[in-house]
């Protein structure tokens, strides 16, 4: 980080800035690049989501607006800007306008958290993957309070479904987590990562000791995501819209964008837990391979491990999407029922073989 | 949650059409439904009788615009029986063959509402997909996709064409509907939400004259076509299942699709094989129907549907009754709802198949 930090204030310096406002731009660039990054990321993942969807139903998905209908999400997130906010006569008009923001606030928290190369780490305290966790549930308190504000009986019912679903899949998320700390020894997300790297490649990801845990994982975190089939908080063909059925315009569009980047956010959390998160699945880097151990090597390095991380998230969100046109909705009871008693226990089950492992692989 | 009320329609997503039900529900459980219909109330019956039979013919494509045919022939057959007309062979052969190409259809329709319903998108866009192929034929032989108007009095509009083209679209159809039983048979989510959830037992389904898949699904084998003159040179069997719950009922509707092929395949057969007229070349304009009455009844993709004229001798029906299987399947509801979760109501109530257009006229 040092170099980009001194190429930063030559770079300043060329055009007569004094050095103490480098001091304090500076550490704000990264989360500058995040937001821009957070926004790009949600407007091609709704249309990636559509134009997969699309294509796995037969259709070819938005293909107007721009080329190929790459800027439909950019038109539709400039129509929503546009619209009216209604609020409904018998709402609590505070909640309901802060309920959208308490949603969105923590996302942007949770991208900071994430591991996205070696460099890029910019929360990385000691145990920010409980750090995680915490703000990976706040969005719900978010759809909680704006189902509740809305003053709507279909809204109500969306958002004690949210609560009940949210509640009762944090718990196998919490207990298959534990097997990976074991595993790891850490409570850190980059540790996390790094305890994967062998010159083997995927031969130490988490996901071979810990496979129960990741499909434990994988199903929650659909579930808290809050998508087919665990949209029940959101069911069209039985709440209209659950619990975002009264929002419009502009708070609308930010339980929305909650929505999108919690899903990428959840995605790249598997990955770092599961799938090594930005180490290379070939063991080496391609970069030090062409350039050897020079300076632009180590550069190009970051940009790869990005590139990795990038891709293994990808597929992570393909199979949600996948998922999505594949499955019909579960029942609300029987949705509480798999938490409590099969995923629940799977969990503990995957906790105990994590521990076995760790005893073993310490004992040799 | 306490007990409250919920009002659900008449403009709800998936109600398909307008029905509006009120329910009592502590939680997510509900205590009582009251159903509430009209909302699509055109005045078919009343319509009639201010119309010569000719120009109430178009109308009653109407009644059901999603098996429009089955009404046609409920209708020109009771004014047949009027007129004491009896219809060549060739006509009535093409009526059975358009009528079972519109009950592929009318489920395959069902079907894909069925699965959004429980929030599976694709198979709705799949089965669109099929039924195009079908709406795409009859668009080529009467000009219309939705409401045909190509049975006339004494038999058919027009000769039937392109009678080559209906093979490939059966077999097609056919074969995708194992691909359909491959994601949704054997799918698990989708067996824990149909597998008993609102059973009808024959006993109960018989007291509220429940007729068509919804009755043959509860351990019933009654089905109109086996008692119809029409079917007599078919051989076909009568799709049936024991258990009364929505996934008997998926099951029903499937298998009938498959007998439906079947009928086709032979009809086609007939049809290419042998000529005739098609029409006994009646002039539709000035009929000349004495004092009477008659009644024809006809097994509608969702059951029994009657036509009953009662003729003055004038040249206007002086009344027409319908009865359609979709009523009788609204008012048992509140039986089946009774006691299940919110999430299910969209589950009982889109395997009942109910048409509003069809309840309400």
């Amino acid at each position: 980080m040092n170099y980009l930090y001194c190429a930063f204030i030559e770079l300043l310096a060329k055009y007569n800035f004094p050095e103490g406002l480098a001091l304090i731009i500076f550490p704000l660039l990264p989360f500058c690049i995040l937001a821009l990054g957070l926004l790009i990321m949600v407007l091609f993942l709704v249309l990636a989501e559509r134009k997969i969807l699309g294509y796995l139903t037969q259709r070819k998905g938005p293909n107007r607006v721009g080329y190929r209908g790459l800027m439909q999400t950019v038109a539709d997130a400039f129509k929503l800007l546009c619209k009216e906010n209604i609020t409904p006569s018998g709402a609590d008009k505070f909640l309901f306008t802060l309920a959208p923001l308490i949603a969105f606030i923590p996302v942007m928290l949770v991208w900071g958290i994430l591991p996205y190369n070696a460099e890029f780490d910019l929360m990385s305290t000691p145990a920010n993957l409980i750090f995680y966790l915490f703000l990976a549930f706040m969005p719900v308190l978010g759809i909680f309070l704006g189902g509740w504000a809305s003053n709507s009986k279909y809204s109500i019912i969306g958002c004690v479904r949210a609560i009940a679903q949210a509640i009762s899949y944090e718990l196998p998320i919490a207990f298959s987590l534990l097997g990976i700390v074991v595993l790891s020894s850490s409570l850190n997300l980059s540790q996390i990562t790094l305890a994967q790297s062998s010159v083997w490649g995927p031969a130490k990801w988490f996901i071979i000791p810990a496979f129960i845990g990741f499909i434990v994982v994988f199903i929650s975190i659909i579930a808290e995501l809050n998508r087919c089939p665990f949209d029940l908080p959101e069911a069209e063909s039985e709440l209209v819209a659950g619990y975002s059925t009264e929002y419009s315009g502009m708070r609308f569009a930010l339980f929305y964008i909650t929505e999108y980047s919690m899903m990428f956010a959840n995605a790249a959390f598997i990955v770092v837990l599961f799938f090594g998160g930005y180490l290379s699945p070939f063991g080496g880097y391609l970069s030090n391979i062409i350039f050897g151990d020079s300076l632009t090597a180590n550069i190009l390095v970051y940009f790869e491990q990005t590139f990795w991380f990038l891709l293994k998230t990808f597929v992570i969100l393909f199979l949600f999407i996948l998922i999505r046109a594949t499955y019909p909705r579960l029942q609300s009871d029987k949705l509480l029922k798999l938490s409590w008693t099969i995923l629940l226990p799977l969990s503990i089950i995957n906790l105990f073989i994590c521990m076995l492992i760790k005893a073993i692989g310490g004992a040799m | 949650m306490s007990r409250m009320k919920l009002n659900l329609g008449p403009q709800h997503p998936s109600t398909h059409g307008v029905l509006r039900l009120i329910l009592d529900v502590d939680g997510e459980k509900i205590l009582g439904c009251e159903q509430v219909i009209g909302y699509l109330h055109r005045g078919m019956e009343k319509m009639a009788e201010g119309m010569t039979y000719l120009q109430y013919l178009p109308t009653v494509d109407r009644i059901d615009y999603l098996s429009g045919f089955f009404n046609s022939y409920a209708y020109v057959t009771a004014v047949e029986k009027l007129l004491k007309l009896t219809i060549p062979e060739r006509a009535s052969i093409i009526r059975v063959l358009l009528m079972e190409l519109n009950r592929i259809a009318s489920h395959l329709l069902w079907l894909g509402t069925y699965l959004l319903d429980l929030g599976a998108v694709s198979p709705f866009f799949y089965t669109f997909r099929e039924r195009e192929l079908i709406l795409n034929y009859f668009e080529k032989i009467s000009g219309q996709r939705m409401m045909y108007n190509y049975f006339v009095f004494g038999g058919v509009r027009h000769d039937i064409e392109y009678v080559n083209e209906i093979m490939p679209i059966v077999k097609t159809i056919v074969e995708k509907l194992d691909d359909y039983e491959k994601l949704l048979t054997d799918n698990p989510i989708f067996i824990s939400r149909t597998k008993n959830t609102g059973v009808l037992d024959r006993e109960e389904a018989l007291a509220y004259s429940i007729t068509g898949p919804n009755l043959r699904a509860s351990n019933s084998h009654l089905d109109f076509r086996s008692q119809s003159e029409i079917y007599k040179k078919f051989e076909f069997k009568i799709a049936k299942a024991e258990a009364g719950d929505c996934f008997a009922r998926y099951k029903v509707r499937l298998e009938e699709i498959r007998e439906s092929s079947k009928i086709i395949y032979q009809a086609v057969d007939i049809l290419l094989s042998s000529g005739g007229e098609y029409n006994t070349g009646l002039n539709p304009v000035n009929l000349n129907i004495e004092a009477g009455e008659a009644f024809a009844d006809v097994e509608t993709p969702r059951g029994l549907t009657t036509c009953c004229i009662k003729s003055d001798g004038s040249g206007t029906p002086y009344r027409v009754k319908w009865r359609t299987g979709s009523f009788y399947a609204v008012q048992i509801l509140p039986k089946l709802l009774t006691g299940n979760m919110i999430s299910d109501i969209m589950a009982i109530y889109g395997s009942l198949d109910v048409m509003l257009p069809e309840v309400d006229r």
